[in-house]
């Protein structure tokens, strides 16, 4: 369908069609005390020309990870896309793709979401996967709620400290009305103490959610929080980082029932916070629980292999107040580049990937410890970390980005104990020189 | 079982009860609202179900509905079967569709619920 206005003959024609004098006569049926006899109070219209100039000044503005040298992470990160991405997804097939409601107009889109899903299977090890959800931080959300109508249990949902501060907030407003109340578990060495989970779980837990590597860049206790929480019946939700399925067990392996993610990381760019794509994959017997978008694979009545919405019962506009979850689409596009990029780049490109992250990141922390940085937790990490050296963070991180370097991020801005510290994100496209750089920078802002 | 011997709940559950052993199932009517039935969520050996509260979930292609139970008591059986085939209730819903076996309170008695004459003329009345 092209999207063409219509010429003013094409208008008349319309309107002689169905007998009415103007375009004003269609809104006839609403009370004149109620219609609008001025134009409306905007600007008038520019030109091409201007308009494009206008934004242009706009987006001139921000300062983008082509600006300055970008280390921000948690949960959105400057990870490589290749240009595959944007060739497969910028088709206008796929780009303005219309909802799959119709399976027989919508076999393209229903094909990749149900690769999308199957890659996450294989990424995650777990048995199925939904076409997608808004974000990292309402996947969180829907985890939980998907465990408390599992399990039946309406007590207190536990979640780390080390779990995204978003992600927690967003948890926080889902729950605002239902009895079950989350509860965070402190972690002040930087990761969650299965001892200390084991003092909270109880028969009335729905589930513990952990996020590993956490915000703080920290991995967890993965095996012995699993092994807790499945002791008291409670199930076990992970928020993972796709990228480090590269080189970390998969969430299958070590005994999660729900693992979501945020994907931003697999082929999307970081667009100032958004649109990005909410992961979610859980065991066999969690399936009917599951919110959103199911693509199942099936035949016509040729035989033929095709693609369809399935166990749509599940989904709110047919299960009204039974659902799981009020959700019923997905983040169409963004999976369909997470998919292209799981592809492209394969298991050995991701391994790879993570590889490169990994030792960056280790590379830059030792750096910037001998800098005179130090680290702020004896824990594995991944690809960040968390230090603390400059004083005034904030201050420092805005002096490194007038130096050019998008610094990382200030945890005061969300834990009270940490101002004075920093975590930085160092990804497979950070150079040697750009981490020797920033590790300058920082020297220089601490003498 | 013959339906002329069975009593009726409002909710479409029908009920037998031998000595303290109820059965339970879903009427014929029931089933043709639902069409295609693709699953059922039954409750496990030993657990309690109390007069109105549901005792597992049936789903069709277009619609999910609770299944109530008309009796206080205990699980002690369910038709497994009916978990691997479904499409069993749709066939024989008195007969091989039979769904749980509650163990009653001696003196229990299913006089509440509606006889056959009465739910038919329910169910006429609900077409309208």
């Amino acid at each position: 369908m092209s999207y063409v206005l219509n010429t003013p003959d094409e208008q008349r024609a319309m309107l002689k069609q169905i007998g009415a004098g103007s375009i004003g006569d269609l809104f006839n049926s609403i009370p004149e005390a109620l219609r609008l006899k001025r134009p409306l109070n905007i600007p008038p219209a520019l030109t091409e020309i201007d308009l494009t100039r206008h934004l242009q000044e706009l987006s001139s503005r921000s300062r983008s990870a082509e600006d300055a040298v970008c280390f921000l992470g948690g949960g959105s990160y400057d990870h490589f896309i290749p240009s595959v991405v944007d060739a497969v997804a910028g088709r206008s097939e796929f780009y303005t793709a219309y909802t799959p409601y119709q399976a027989e107009a919508s076999q393209g889109s229903l094909q990749a979401f149900f690769e999308f899903q199957t890659l996450i299977c294989q990424l995650t090890g777990l048995d199925v996967a939904n076409a997608s959800l808004y974000d990292g931080g309402s996947a969180v959300a829907e985890a939980v709620l998907m465990a408390i109508t599992a399990t039946n249990r309406h007590g207190r949902v536990l979640i780390a400290q080390t779990v995204h501060p978003d992600y927690r907030a967003t948890l926080n407003t889902y729950l605002a009305n239902l009895e079950a109340t989350p509860v965070t578990l402190p972690t002040p060495h930087g990761f969650l103490s299965p001892e200390d989970l084991k003092k909270a779980v109880d028969d009335n837990t729905p589930c513990v959610v952990v996020q590993h590597p956490n915000f703080l860049g920290c991995l967890e206790e993965m095996d012995d929080l699993a092994r807790v929480t499945r002791a008291r019946g409670a199930l076990l939700i992970v928020s993972f980082d796709p990228i480090s399925l590269g080189l970390l067990k998969q969430p299958g392996q070590y005994g999660a029932d729900i693992a979501i993610a945020e994907g931003q990381c697999l082929g999307n760019p970081m667009v100032f916070g958004g649109p990005y794509l909410g992961i979610l994959a859980c065991r066999q017997e969690f399936v009917r629980k599951m919110p959103g978008r199911l693509v199942g694979q099936t035949v016509d009545r040729n035989g033929k292999r095709c693609w369809v919405l399935t166990l749509q019962t599940r989904e709110q506009h047919i299960r009204r107040e039974k659902a799981t979850s009020n959700i019923c689409t997905n983040q169409g596009l963004f999976a369909l580049r997470a998919a292209v990029y799981l592809a492209a780049l394969g298991p050995q490109g991701l391994k790879e990937t993570a590889a490169l992250c990994a030792q960056k990141a280790h590379y830059a922390a030792e750096q910037l410890t001998r800098a005179g940085c130090k680290l702020k937790f004896n824990r594995p990490f991944f690809k960040e970390f968390t230090v603390f050296g400059p004083k005034d963070p904030a201050s420092t991180l805005s002096r490194l980005l007038k130096a050019g370097y998008h610094g990382g991020l200030h945890l005061g801005r969300w834990y009270p104990s940490l101002t004075d510290c920093i975590t930085i994100a160092v990804t497979e496209k950070r150079t040697h020189a750009e981490i020797d750089g920033l590790v300058a920078a920082m020297k220089a802002e601490s003498t | 079982m013959d339906p002329k011997n069975l009593r009726y709940a409002k909710t479409h559950e029908w009920a037998s009860l031998e000595g303290n052993i109820c059965t339970l199932g879903i009427t014929k009517f029931a089933v043709e609202q639902l069409t295609d039935v693709v699953y059922i969520e039954l409750p496990e050996v030993g657990d309690h179900v109390f007069v109105g509260d549901s005792f597992g979930e049936i789903e069709s292609v277009k619609a999910v509905s609770d299944l109530y139970s008309p009796v206080n008591g205990e699980v002690i059986e369910i038709n497994e079967k009916l978990i691997d085939d479904p499409t069993k209730i749709s066939g024989d819903p008195y007969g091989k569709g039979w769904m749980v076996k509650i163990k009653v309170e001696p003196g229990s008695s299913l006089d509440s619920l509606m006889t056959l004459k009465q739910y038919e003329e329910q169910i006429a009345s609900e077409e309208h």
